[in-house]
C-alpha cells in the first residue's frame, strides 16, 4: 500500500516489513504535510506543533518506546529510518523529533520502573514531548564544565543554574537535567534528573535565533531553587555523567540519520535542478563538472547511510560498547550532508543562494549535525582515543 | 427495502468506496469502449478519503462504529485495508464475476443488498464522485435503492442526533442548510474536512486483516439486476475529445492591443 517511488537507490539494506512501513508511512508524513509549510516554518521560526500531532496520530513518538509503556518497541534503526525520512523534507522537524527520543533516552536506559510508568506511556502517545538538557555556557564539548548543582535536601534535590540551547527548551513538558549532586568530585559527582515543566522554580530564558532548523526550539532553562522530588533521580548520585556519555552514544546514529537525510533532500533537488536548468543550449546536468559533482554527492551519501544503518544494527544487535562505532556515523554522515548541500547549492548556482529555493535552507540546516551532539572535532579526538588505547591493551 | 431504526449515542456509519486507478490518463479499448486499467496503480478513489474520513469522526465523537464497504474485484481487498489502516472497524468487499461491468444503477443495488445485511446504522457516507467513471450516480442511486433521503455535497454536518442531521451542501452560489431524517444517505466534498493519514498501528493491523467477501448468493442477488446484462447503461463510444483551441495574436501597439482585447472582452460579455 505504501511503496517508496521508482528511482529509489536499488541498494539492499534488508529493511523488515515493520521497518519498511515505518519508512514508508514516515515518507509520507513528510511530503504530503512537512514539505508544503517548511519554508513558513523555517521564515517565522515557528515550532511545528502541527506536525508534531500528525506524528504522534501516526505513532511515531511509540516508535522507541517498549511495548508494555504503549510503545512498539522498536530500535535505533527504526528510529534512524524516521529521522532520515522527516529530515528529507526538513532537518528542522526531524529535529523536533529527535529530541523527543534523546530526552527520552535517559528514562528507557537508566529509569526505575516506576519513573517508566509515570512518563513513557504519555511520551509514546505524542501527548508529552522531552527534552534532555547538559548543556551549559562553560560546558559544551567539556560536559565536566557543568555548573548546575542539585543539593539533596530531605525529601528533594534543590536544582540551581542555567542551561543553554536546550532542544525542544519551552515546548517539551518532561525535561532530563544533568546536574552537580558533588562538585568536588568532579564527572563523578554528576546526576540525572527528571523536571517537569512548571515544577516551581524551573522556567524558561531567552529563546535562540538560529541559522539554521529554525523552526526548532532552542531555549534557556533556569533553575533557581527548583525543588525536585528525590524519586526523580534517575540512576543512582554520581552516574549522571554516564547516563549523559551513554545517552549521545545512542543518539548520535540519529543525528547521522539527519544527515543523510537532509543530503537525501538536497541530492534530489540538485538532480531535478542540473536536469532543467539549461546553459550554453543544454541542461547544465549533461556538462561532466556537474556529472563528477552529482556522482560524489551520491557515493559520499550512500556510503554515509551505510555506515549509520550498520551501527544502528550493531546497537539494535545488543552492542555493548559502541562509543567509537557511533561518533564514527555521526562524524562522517554529517561532514558529508555538509559538502553535499554546499554542492547543491553550488549546482543551483544565483538560485540556489536565494530563499525563494529550498537548497539554502537545507545548508543552513546541515551546519548544525556537525556541531551538536558532539562537535566533529571532540568525535574525532574520541575515536583516535578508542584506537590507541586498543593498540595499546595489545602490547 | 426495509432499514431498521437508527439509535444515535453510539453512531453507526456505512462508508462506500471505490478502488480506482491511480491516474486519470487512460487508454481506451475502441472494442469494448472501456478503460484499459490494466498496469496502472490502484489507489482509494480520492473523494472517498473524505467521506471515510467524516465517518471515523463520527465514529470517535459519538464511540460510534465505521463499517467500509466496496464492490470490486478480489484486489479491490486492498482499497479497504488502507481503511482498516485509518480506522475503520469493519471492512467487507462485494465480490464475484457476475458483478462484473455492472453499471452505476446496478452497483447501487448491490451496495444496498449489503448495507441491508450489515444491520443497522444511521448514516451512509459516499465521496461526491468517482475519478475513473465520474458520473456521481451511485450515491444518490443508492438512497433511491434503499428508500432512505439524500443530500448531495454536504460540506459540513452542523449538527447530528437521533434520527436527525443538519448539513450545509455546496452549491454554485454558496451554501443551502439542508435538514434530514436518519438513517439517510450524504455524499461529500473535499471541503468537508482533511483526511489522516494512517497510523503505524493501523497498518499493522490492516497488514494482517483478513478482509470477508461477500458474493452474489449471500447476498440474495437477482442475476438479473446486475453485471453487463443487468446494467440498463449501454456506452456507444468512449473517447477523448479533440482539443480545438486556436489562439489568437492581437497586433499592434500596446494601446491599440489593449483595446481589441476590451472589445473582444465586452464582445464575449466577460465585461
Amino acid at each position: 500500500m505504501l511503496t517508496l517511488k521508482k528511482g529509489e537507490p536499488a541498494l539492499n539494506y534488508f529493511l523488515n516489513e515493520q521497518q519498511k512501513t515505518i519508512k514508508g508511512l514516515a515518507r509520507r508524513i513528510a511530503e504530503e504535510r512537512i514539505l508544503p509549510v517548511r519554508a513558513e516554518l523555517d521564515e517565522k521560526e515557528e515550532f511545528p506543533w502541527g506536525i508534531m500531532k500528525e506524528l504522534a496520530d501516526a505513532d511515531m513518538f511509540r516508535i522507541f518506546i517498549p511495548v508494555e509503556y504503549q510503545g512498539l518497541g522498536g530500535g535505533c534503526l527504526d528510529l534512524c529510518l524516521v529521522i532520515e525520512e522527516l529530515s528529507r523534507a526538513c532537518g528542522s522537524v526531524a529535529i523536533s523529533y529527535a529530541a523527543d527520543a534523546l530526552g527520552c533516552l535517559p528514562l528507557l536506559q537508566y529509569g526505575s520502573q516506576e519513573q517508566k510508568k509515570r512518563y513513557l506511556p504519555d511520551i509514546a502517545s505524542g501527548k508529552k514531548l522531552t527534552a534532555f538538557a547538559l548543556t551549559e555556557a562553560t560546558a559544551g564539548s567539556d560536559a565536566s564544565g557543568i555548573r548546575t548543582s542539585a543539593s539533596h535536601q530531605g525529601g528533594y534535590y534543590v536544582l540551581n543554574g542555567t542551561k543553554q540551547f536546550i532542544t525542544n527548551g519551552g515546548e517539551a513538558e518532561i525535561y532530563t537535567v544533568i546536574a552537580m549532586t558533588d562538585p568536588t568530585r568532579g564527572s563523578r559527582g554528576a546526576s540525572a534528573f527528571v523536571v517537569e515543566k512548571g515544577t516551581p522554580g524551573f522556567s524558561f530564558g531567552k529563546k535562540e535565533k538560529k541559522m539554521g532548523i529554525r523552526s526548532s526550539a532552542t531555549r534557556e532553562l533556569i533553575f533557581r531553587d527548583c525543588r525536585v522530588p528525590e524519586e526523580n533521580l534517575i540512576g543512582r548520585e554520581g552516574t549522571g555523567f554516564i547516563i549523559a556519555m551513554r545517552t549521545v552514544d545512542r543518539s548520535r546514529p540519529g543525528v547521522g540519520a539527519q544527515a543523510v537525510g537532509i543530503a537525501q533532500g538536497a541530492l534530489e533537488a540538485a538532480v531535478d535542478y542540473a536536469r532543467q536548468r539549461i546553459q550554453f543550449g543544454h541542461p547544465i546536468s549533461s556538462f561532466q563538472a556537474v556529472q563528477h559533482m552529482l556522482a560524489n554527492m551520491a557515493i559520499e551519501l550512500e556510503a554515509a547511510r551505510a555506515l549509520v544503518y550498520a551501527v544502528a544494527r550493531t546497537i539494535d544487535a545488543g552492542a555493548k560498547d559502541f562509543s567509537e562505532e557511533a561518533a564514527m556515523a555521526k562524524v562522517f554522515a554529517t561532514d558529508m550532508a555538509m559538502r553535499v548541500t554546499t554542492d547543491a547549492v553550488q549546482i543551483f548556482g544565483g538560485v540556489g543562494y536565494m530563499q525563494d529555493y529550498p537548497i539554502e535552507k537545507m545548508m543552513r540546516d546541515a551546519k548544525i549535525t556537525q556541531i551538536y551532539e558532539g562537535t566533529n572535532q571532540v568525535l574525532r579526538n574520541e575515536i583516535a582515543l578508542e584506537l590507541l588505547k586498543r593498540k595499546a591493551r595489545r602490547e | 427495502m426495509k432499514v431498521d431504526n437508527p439509535s444515535l449515542g453510539r453512531i453507526r456509519v456505512v462508508v462506500c468506496i471505490k478502488q480506482v486507478p491511480g491516474t486519470t490518463e487512460f487508454k481506451i479499448n475502441p472494442q469494448t469502449n472501456t478503460l484499459i486499467k490494466e498496469g496502472t496503480e490502484s489507489i482509494v478513489n480520492p473523494l472517498d478519503m473524505y467521506a471515510l474520513e467524516e465517518g471515523l469522526q463520527l465514529k470517535e465523537q459519538y464511540q460510534g462504529k465505521v463499517a467500509a464497504i466496496t464492490m470490486g474485484l478480489p484486489q479491490a481487498a486492498e482499497a479497504l485495508k488502507e481503511a482498516i489502516a485509518l480506522g475503520v472497524d469493519e471492512a467487507i468487499l462485494l465480490s464475484d464475476p457476475a458483478f462484473e461491468g455492472s453499471d452505476t444503477l446496478a452497483t447501487s443495488y448491490i451496495l444496498a443488498k449489503a448495507i441491508a445485511k450489515l444491520g443497522q446504522f444511521d448514516l451512509i457516507i459516499c465521496g461526491r464522485q468517482t475519478m475513473d467513471s465520474d458520473t456521481g450516480q451511485v450515491a444518490p442511486q443508492l438512497a433511491e435503492q434503499l428508500g432512505l433521503p439524500f443530500v448531495s455535497y454536504v460540506s459540513q454536518i452542523e449538527e447530528i442526533r437521533e434520527g436527525y442531521m443538519r448539513v450545509q451542501r455546496m452549491v454554485e452560489e454558496g451554501h443551502q442548510v439542508v435538514e434530514m431524517p436518519l438513517p439517510g444517505v450524504i455524499s461529500v466534498v473535499k471541503e468537508i474536512n482533511v483526511p489522516r493519514l494512517p497510523s503505524l498501528r493501523g497498518l499493522m493491523k490492516s497488514k494482517q486483516a483478513r478482509i470477508p467477501v461477500w458474493t452474489a448468493q449471500e447476498l440474495g442477488i437477482d442475476m438479473s439486476k446486475v453485471g453487463l446484462s443487468g446494467s440498463p447503461t449501454r456506452i456507444i463510444k468512449l473517447f477523448y475529445p479533440q482539443r480545438a483551441r486556436g489562439g489568437e495574436l492581437l497586433q499592434g501597439s500596446p494601446e491599440s492591443q489593449v483595446n481589441q482585447l476590451v472589445e473582444r472582452l465586452r464582445e464575449t460579455k466577460i465585461i
